[in-house]
């Protein structure tokens, strides 16, 4: 990661929670208390009413496959998804540790976490 | 207020090279300023209003009102992606009916086949908020497309083919223009046996890569009544962003859908009516979604509209792209919203290739996404008539 990244990341003290639950293996996403609608990825105001009365919500782990694609020209391949959680939000990541040629839209699949450029980033492998 | 003959191209350029080695970015934008206000029979001492995007170089509009010598009083540098060159022509229309000034000149450049910029990416001197959450997992524009592709052809059973059909016509159109990177008529099974690149799109269901520019310019109509060109009107623009939503990620419909029917609304007109459409190209499905979303046909049925030459002028339903289009002709600066006013306008002017020349082509749209269509993206529809 570049140093410019890096600093955008240490300078957001709003993320520090989430920063650590994600170096435990936890990914948190954030709710609002007012409007009640879960969010993702997290902020201090709601993005569906702009509230300031959000907290951390952990999510479950569980999630299911929207769309996904397979990006043949990386070295190597990998696979990018849309994984939707039972707690609402949808979220952007890389399937892992599976098939490239049998992923399938609602495909159940489990959260994990892999380091990438020195941040803990949630993934997922079939569950 | 309304926009709708408000405001008239006078003036468009699209600038001949497709690889413009040696040449910096702001000359090209200088020599497609040059090439619209030619065509449109005015001079630099007319200008009285610039818009540029995120492809200028330093300051954007500062830095190229100093390069071509402009005097300003009246500048717009939206940045909403490839699309916002429609945008500026709404925004210039609306500054010339509001009478904020009489001739606004908008100017694209860029030349991600010789350098100058990193392909598809605005300058970004403050990082996006998103950027933890998303860019660890390598997105790319082609993998976030494929992405809405793939949803496509689960909600609607949209196929292979069926987007090749879009490549197929946008080549067919290409084989007219001596500019076009790509001459050579290509068939469906040409597009699906070309090699995945990021599932389900095939390498030919991509947009080339080129170096080159384009420039619009917009004028109140007591300037328009002067020139000699043909005269056409702005009847209706609309824009929208749509993102991801806090998570709540639909990728079943694009932005396009709101800035349609803006558009149609202000000009008064329903989809039925175009004669022509310029529908921004990156990728196959960039176009089978805006057809859905414009409103050319219901949602899931984009597959069923393109197959069988549907695009294809002179035989299908909705001649687009007539130019070749990103698919085939040019992408300047991996921004195609430029080039999808000029041709509309060419057709409009009845200046089209005679072999793809619309007949009668009194209205026509031209529609960009900008961006990302499978995360964030901005999306203009721009709807002009032959006066």
């Amino acid at each position: 990661m570049n140093d410019k990244k890096k600093d955008a990341i240490s300078a957001d003290v709003a993320l520090e929670p989430y920063w650590e639950a994600a170096r435990a293996g936890r990914l948190l996403l954030k709710k609002c208390t007012d409007c009640g609608k879960a969010h993702y990825y997290p902020r201090p105001l709601c993005p569906f009413c702009m509230s300031a009365n959000t907290e951390w919500l952990q999510a479950s782990g569980h999630g299911s496959i929207y769309s996904w694609s397979v990006e043949r020209r990386g070295t190597p391949p990998y696979a990018i998804a849309f994984v939707s959680l039972p707690e609402g939000p949808t979220l952007l990541t890389n399937i892992v540790d599976c098939d490239l040629d049998a992923l399938a839209i609602g495909q159940k699949v489990q959260l994990a976490f892999e380091t990438r450029d020195e941040l803990p980033v949630p993934v997922f492998r079939p569950a | 207020m309304s926009i709708k003959g408000k405001a008239f191209i006078a003036g468009i350029y699209e600038h001949p090279t497709r690889k413009a080695e040696g040449i910096p970015i702001a000359q090209l934008h200088a020599e497609v300023a040059k090439g619209a206000l030619e065509d449109a029979g005015l001079g630099l001492r007319d200008v009285d209003a610039y818009y540029c995007a995120g492809d200028a170089p330093g300051l954007g509009g500062l830095s190229m009102a100093d390069y071509m010598g402009l005097d300003v009083r009246h500048s717009d540098t939206t940045e909403t992606g490839g699309s916002s060159y429609i945008l500026h022509v709404n925004h210039a229309a609306a500054a010339i009916a509001a009478g904020k000034c009489k001739v606004a000149l908008i100017t694209l450049a860029g030349k991600p086949r010789t350098g100058g910029a990193p392909p598809g990416r605005p300058p970004m001197a403050v990082q996006p908020p998103d950027l933890p959450f998303e860019a660890p997992f390598k997105p790319t524009v082609l993998n976030i497309y494929a992405m809405v592709a793939r949803r496509h052809m689960h909600d609607h059973g949209t196929t292979p083919e069926q987007l090749a059909w879009i490549k197929v016509a946008a080549s067919h159109h290409a084989q007219h223009n001596p500019h076009a990177m790509l001459r050579d008529v290509v068939t469906v099974e040409d597009v699906v046996n070309s090699p995945v690149v990021a599932d389900p799109l095939h390498r030919l269901d991509c947009c080339v890569v080129s170096d080159g520019g384009g420039a619009v310019v917009v004028v109140a109509p007591e300037i328009a009544a002067q020139l000699k060109r043909p005269k056409v009107s702005v009847m209706g623009a609309g824009e929208a962003i749509k993102h991801m939503a806090g998570g709540q990620v639909d990728l079943s419909y694009s932005a396009g859908q709101w800035s349609a029917a803006a558009a149609f609304a202000e000009a008064g007109i329903k989809p039925a009516d175009i004669k022509y459409a310029s529908l921004y190209d990156s990728f196959t499905i960039t176009v089978l979604m805006q057809l859905e979303d414009i409103g050319f046909c219901a949602r899931g049925q984009g597959g069923r509209f393109v197959a069988d030459g549907g695009l294809i002028s002179g035989v299908g339903k909705l001649p687009f792209n007539t130019d070749g289009g990103g698919l085939c002709n040019n992408h300047p600066g991996n921004r195609g919203g430029m080039t999808k006013i000029l041709e509309a306008v060419r057709q409009l002017r009845g200046e089209a290739h005679a072999a793809v020349q619309v007949k009668n082509c009194d209205l026509a749209l031209a529609h960009g996404t900008g961006g990302y269509l499978g995360t964030r993206h901005g999306s203009g529809t721009l709807i002009m008539e032959r006066m």
